[in-house]
């Protein structure tokens, strides 16, 4: 393992220091917590409060979107392990204006379990609480009997969503139907090229030959549903667009959202030859994206790779939202 | 029946067989989980010991209750709220009077099963703590019980948790939440023989 960072068990909090300290003007840190909320109170004054978080190894997020227009604070976890109930409890506590506190929490039984338990001891103190549980990951099957979708980078298309509409006013019930609304209409889809390495476990979570390749792949290392060779980007494209658009039903009447996400590794040159692929097979569908973004923004420490997450505009306020003006690191 | 005392005793011999196989526990959550329960459990055990070091006066629903905010807060993951949760339902049963193990380790399970939703067979650590549960009752908890119980989640396919995402490539690997759950009640049992 070769990695700029001290003892792997400090990586956390010496990562929430560094980015706190470096950007005062967006975030502070609770006292003797890794949440990390914004700067700009005067910005959350009267409105409800949007907390997101899960495990560390995401960067930018979840940190990046906390601002004013998206998030009100994030809670960060051990590497690839949710954050524990009394931290998300601390930021819910701090971010309320009496409106009440979103959460948005993507779907790994840990992350679930633990802001269910943070929203119990909120609801103690008379704070409303709602929330959403993200399932974008369309490589695993949705079933009742298993933990079902994943959350990955989508997230961040919801985070931006929840949060114009917060800025703007939204009230908890608003913002909850908003949320449930907006959910099935986000999918997404992954590549990977190479794993990432947990500091503390100090080898990569999966083995793949250098020529190989592995579709579905989630953000946390988890498997994926098929491994082959290395292929051309336009092929690379064509297997996950045809995911996406057999799930989602592409119909060149609607507006699409579309964010290209690097994984961590992969160079924006590459994401940008992805782009330059993903838009000429869009285009052959008669589709030109109503919204779109470039980088790595749901990363997943270092593993190479993409993800492809197309948002299906069927309201056209989603898009202003979208649209809707941040102040945050990494939007 | 438990006391503050042996409870005490329980968790730090817990903590001792957690710290001397955290890597082995960490190996089983990688092909199927994300590698992380060793250290999970590691970092919570540690904790508990530190929280427990001025108990020693302490009542039961005292020890129970500090054994739970200790794992609930430090562990994270999905075991910390589970395991949080299984000690915060023994404190609330004593505190309503009882020291007796079977009720107590009855309430501990109803707990995990309602915060994690899963059930017997879903290969999670309710495979362990079932018939466990089934053997206290009856008084015949032995070394075996355990380890059958441990053994019985290899085959399973996994419907709850990370190891869900694999489905039928779940089968054929220890769930690690069961073997960490094994360690624990052999720690009770090392206790019980005392
Ligand atoms: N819903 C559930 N009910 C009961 N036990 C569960 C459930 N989900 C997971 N487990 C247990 O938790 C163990 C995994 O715990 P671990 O500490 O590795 O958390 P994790 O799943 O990796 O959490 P995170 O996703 O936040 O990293 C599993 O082996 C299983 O025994
Ligand atoms: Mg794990």
């Amino acid at each position: 393992m070769k990695k700029i960072i001290n003892d792997p068990k400090d990586v956390v909090p010496e990562m929430v220091d560094g980015l706190v300290r470096a950007y005062p003007q967006y975030l502070k840190q609770l006292p003797d917590t890794e949440a990390m909320v914004r700067s700009d109170t005067a910005s959350m004054a009267g409105k409800v409060g949007i907390v997101s978080g899960g495990g560390s190894g995401h960067e930018p997020t979840h940190a990046g979107f906390v601002g004013k227009g998206m998030l009100s604070a994030a809670v960060a976890g051990q590497v690839f392990t949710s954050p524990t109930p009394d931290q998300i409890y601390a930021a819910i506590k701090a971010v309320d204006q009496g409106k009440g506190v979103f959460l948005v929490i993507k779907n790994y039984s840990g992350d679930v379990m633990n802001f269910d338990m943070a929203k119990d001891m909120a609801e103690m103190d008379d704070i409303d609480v709602k929330s959403v549980v993200v399932d974008d990951d369309i490589a695993v099957e949705d079933s009742l009997y298993t933990q079902g979708r994943r959350g990955v980078a989508g997230t961040l298309f919801m985070h931006k969503v929840l949060g114009a509409a917060a800025d703007q006013g939204a009230s908890l019930d608003e913002l909850d139907q908003l949320a449930q609304a907006v959910l099935p209409h986000i999918n997404t889809i992954a590549v990977a090229l190479s794993a990432a390495t947990v500091p503390e476990v100090g080898k990569p979570g999966f083995e793949l030959a250098d020529d190989e390749i592995e579709y579905g792949v989630g953000i946390h290392s988890e498997p994926g549903y098929r491994r082959e060779k290395i292929k051309p980007s336009k092929d690379l494209v064509a297997e996950l667009l045809g995911k996406l658009d057999d799930s989602l039903q592409l119909d060149q009447s609607h507006q699409y959202a579309v964010l290209v996400n690097g994984m961590g590794a992969t160079p924006l040159m590459e994401q940008y030859v992805f782009s330059h692929d993903l838009l000429d097979a869009l285009a052959e569908k008669g589709i030109k994206p109503a919204f779109m973004k470039v980088g790595s923004y749901m990363t997943s420490i270092e593993m190479a790779g993409i993800s492809l997450t197309i948002f299906d505009l069927t309201d056209a306020k989603w898009l202003d939202y979208l649209n809707y003006p941040v102040e945050t690191i990494a939007w | 029946m438990l006391t503050a005392q042996n409870t005490i005793t329980w968790l730090d011999k817990f903590g001792d067989a957690i710290e001397k196989n955290k890597a082995y526990l960490s190996d089983l959550d990688t092909p199927i989980g994300d590698g992380d329960h060793g250290n999970n459990m590691a970092r919570g055990l540690t904790a508990v010991k530190a929280a427990l070091a001025d108990k020693d006066d302490a009542d039961l629903t005292t020890v129970f209750k500090t054994i739970a905010m200790a794992l609930i807060s430090k562990v994270g993951g999905a075991s910390g709220p589970l395991y949080g949760t299984a000690f915060l339902e023994m404190a609330k049963a004593s505190k309503a009077g009882t020291t007796d193990l079977p009720t107590l380790l009855a309430a501990a399970l109803a707990g995990i099963e309602k915060r994690g939703g899963a059930e017997a067979g879903d290969k999670t650590m309710i495979d362990v703590w079932t018939p466990v549960l089934a053997a206290v009752q009856a008084g015949n908890l032995t070394q075996a019980v355990i380890d059958d119980a441990v053994e019985s989640t290899k085959p399973m396919i996994a419907k709850k948790g990370r190891a869900s995402y694999l489905g039928e490539r779940s089968v054929g690997h220890l769930d690690p939440g069961a073997v960490s759950s094994g360690y624990l009640f052999t720690a009770l049992l090392e206790v019980e023989a005392n």
